[in-house]
């Protein structure tokens, strides 16, 4: 239900995105999404790998402080409207978002993914169940991609 | 009333205010007669229009000379004896960093009334006369071991005269001797802790019940850690060897400063900038003159040690001036817009926001006319979040904890984790570049 994320503190100054970019890809890991946010002074970079544990040793070996999160993997239908039925749900049960990105997936998936992090994971979960949302396992997620 | 169990070993720690400025004015009169036998302060008196025969006491305090670290070094070895060499009873040293201590000798007086405050500082913190204490000061020249040692044997207890080294040895002694109290640093105490782990035993299970550690700062986490590690009760005591050696100031078991002997210190706490005296809760540089010392009498003498004192009644019913924990020297001290800030309160305003504190670098610059302070603090495993509001409330918080420390604000900086410098282990913790650049 859930699925592992990487976040890393950078420093808002030149060649802090490039390091651990780096560090993954000289380790052979793509990066299948990510999110920056950031303030003036610093920002905070979240990451999905395929194998979080190794991406996590390998950010770590390059002198990084990791910290690993779950987030809710969501699949809509590829239409206009739907993300916003889905906030809808959310806001009418009073719930919030703490941030939400997007996962791409293949063209023929016929769907879209996101990922979200709620501010209270499990009524969040029941919520969406309640409202036929499909909540995703991180290996139905994956295979949207292959 | 104080609790029945609450004993003094002195009934002059209960003084009330006046009594205890009688005794002080009558007997700085007479420490500025003695002291005008050492050539130095007798200059520094004609100097200044000190008449050391008819000397106005303690509202004149401020016509007193001050004396420095420097002062003692440049009178080596013994330019600071007010008594002849003959009357000698003892001399003890300070160690210093040019090789040549500091010399500081003794009567036999001096060392009675030692003996007699040292066993004050012990008694406040709960040592009893059937108690049985470990010694893990070195015993010789500096001033920890045998000024604990004969303060213990004053009280009336047991002494393990076990000086400094050999860790394993202690953790032996203390396990088969099962000694009530420990004496020694408080960095030494939480390394036998560690030692005696390493052999596989519970530094907890060893008997100890109380710890009286002194001779280096320490902190109330390291004081928590004592505790936990060793399963005591942890005190703090105060002492330098150019005014005596431990047994100046020692806590109760209030615990809510130590309580300085002001009947034989008189204690001042001065701007280090100004020289003026800062109000009561206020850090500045401590100032001791010796009212009762005869070998080796000091005149406000200049600590470098920076701590703030409170007067408010204690609930162990001594009086006068509690110390509170020594939190910086006054070489540390920054000027920040006329205010003076100690690093230390810097990381004692992190401590408060995270428990434990961060590496963090203060760094101050005057860009224009006015100074700008910025505190950088290394983000810890622990607090990195993948939430911006919560990095951004942990900004908050810090910055609102400094200003409450110190007074000021400071830009408080977020940075990643091992990004600031260390040099040797050692953590650089201020930058000023309104000094220029920093001595390599
Ligand atoms: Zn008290």
């Amino acid at each position: 239900m859930m699925l592992r994320q990487l976040s890393l503190f950078l420093e808002n100054r030149p060649g802090q995105l490039r390091a651990p970019c780096r560090a993954l890809a000289d380790a052979g890991i793509d990066i299948l999404t990510l999110s920056l946010a950031d303030t003036a002074q610093f920002g905070i970079l979240r990451l999905i790998v395929r194998d979080w544990e190794r991406a996590r040793t390998v950010l770590q070996a390059a002198g990084m402080v990791v910290n690993v999160t779950e987030v809710v993997p969501v699949a809509l239908a590829d239409r206009a409207g739907a993300l916003a039925e889905l906030l809808g749900h959310l806001e009418e049960a009073g719930l919030g978002v703490e941030y939400m990105y997007a996962f791409p997936v293949r063209s023929t998936a016929g769907k879209a993914a996101l990922l979200f992090r709620f501010e209270r994971p499990e009524e969040a979960l029941q919520v969406l169940r309640l409202r036929g949302v499909e909540v995703l396992e991180p290996e139905a997620l994956l295979a949207l991609r292959a | 009333m104080p609790a029945p169990d609450e004993r003094t070993h002195d009934p002059a720690e209960r003084l009330e205010a006046g009594a205890l400025r009688r005794l002080q004015d009558r007997r700085l009169r007479e420490v500025v007669a003695r002291a005008a036998a050492v050539p130095f302060y007798a200059a520094a008196l004609e100097r200044r229009g000190v008449d050391p025969a008819a000397f106005g006491g303690l509202d004149h305090l401020d016509r007193l000379p001050l004396t420095t670290k420097q002062d003692l070094r440049d009178h080596y070895p013994l330019g600071f004896l007010a008594v002849p060499r003959s009357a000698l009873a003892r001399i003890h040293g300070s160690s210093g960093t040019t090789g040549r201590p500091t010399f500081v000798a003794y009567t036999a007086r001096d060392l009675d009334t030692w003996a007699g405050l040292v066993a004050r500082v012990l008694v406040a913190g709960g040592l009893r006369p059937e108690h049985l204490v470990h010694v893990a000061f070195g015993y010789g020249l500096f001033t920890g071991g045998f000024g604990l040692h004969q303060g213990i044997e004053r009280v009336g207890a047991a002494v393990i005269p076990a000086a400094g080294g050999n860790t394993p040895r202690q953790v032996m002694l203390l396990e088969d001797l099962r000694p009530e109290a420990l004496v020694c640093t408080p960095s030494y105490a939480l390394h036998v802790a560690e030692v005696a782990r390493g052999l596989g035993k519970d530094p907890a299970a060893l008997g100890l019940r109380l710890g009286h550690f002194g001779g280096e700062p320490w902190t109330e986490e390291m004081r928590g850690e004592l505790e936990r590690q060793l399963g005591i009760q942890a005190f703090n005591n105060y002492g330098l060897s150019e005014v005596i050696g431990p047994g100046v100031a020692g806590e109760c078991r209030a615990r809510g400063g130590m309580h300085v002997a002001e009947d034989h210190f008189l204690l001042e706490v001065l701007d280090p900038a100004t020289l003026r005296p800062v109000p009561d809760g206020r850090p500045g540089e401590l100032v001791f003159t010796t009212l009762t010392r005869e070998a080796m009498p000091v005149l406000r003498y200049r600590t470098r040690d920076i701590a703030a004192v409170e007067r408010g009644p204690c609930p162990c019913g001594r009086t006068g001036a509690r110390l509170g924990r020594i939190v910086g020297r006054s070489d540390d001290m920054l000027v920040i817009r006329g205010v003076n800030v100690y690093p230390s309160q810097v990381e004692e305003a992190l401590l408060r926001v995270e428990g434990t504190a961060p590496h963090y670098l203060i760094e101050v610059a005057r860009p224009g006319t006015l100074d700008e302070a910025v505190v950088k603090v290394e983000i810890r495993a622990e607090e990195l979040s993948d939430e911006m509001r919560r990095m951004v409330s942990l900004r908050d918080r810090i910055d609102h904890e400094i200003h409450a420390v110190t007074g000021i604000r400071m830009a408080v900086e977020l940075v990643a984790p091992g990004t600031l410098e260390r040099s040797q282990g050692k953590a650089r913790r201020v930058l000023d570049h309104r000094r220029g650049p920093p001595a390599a």
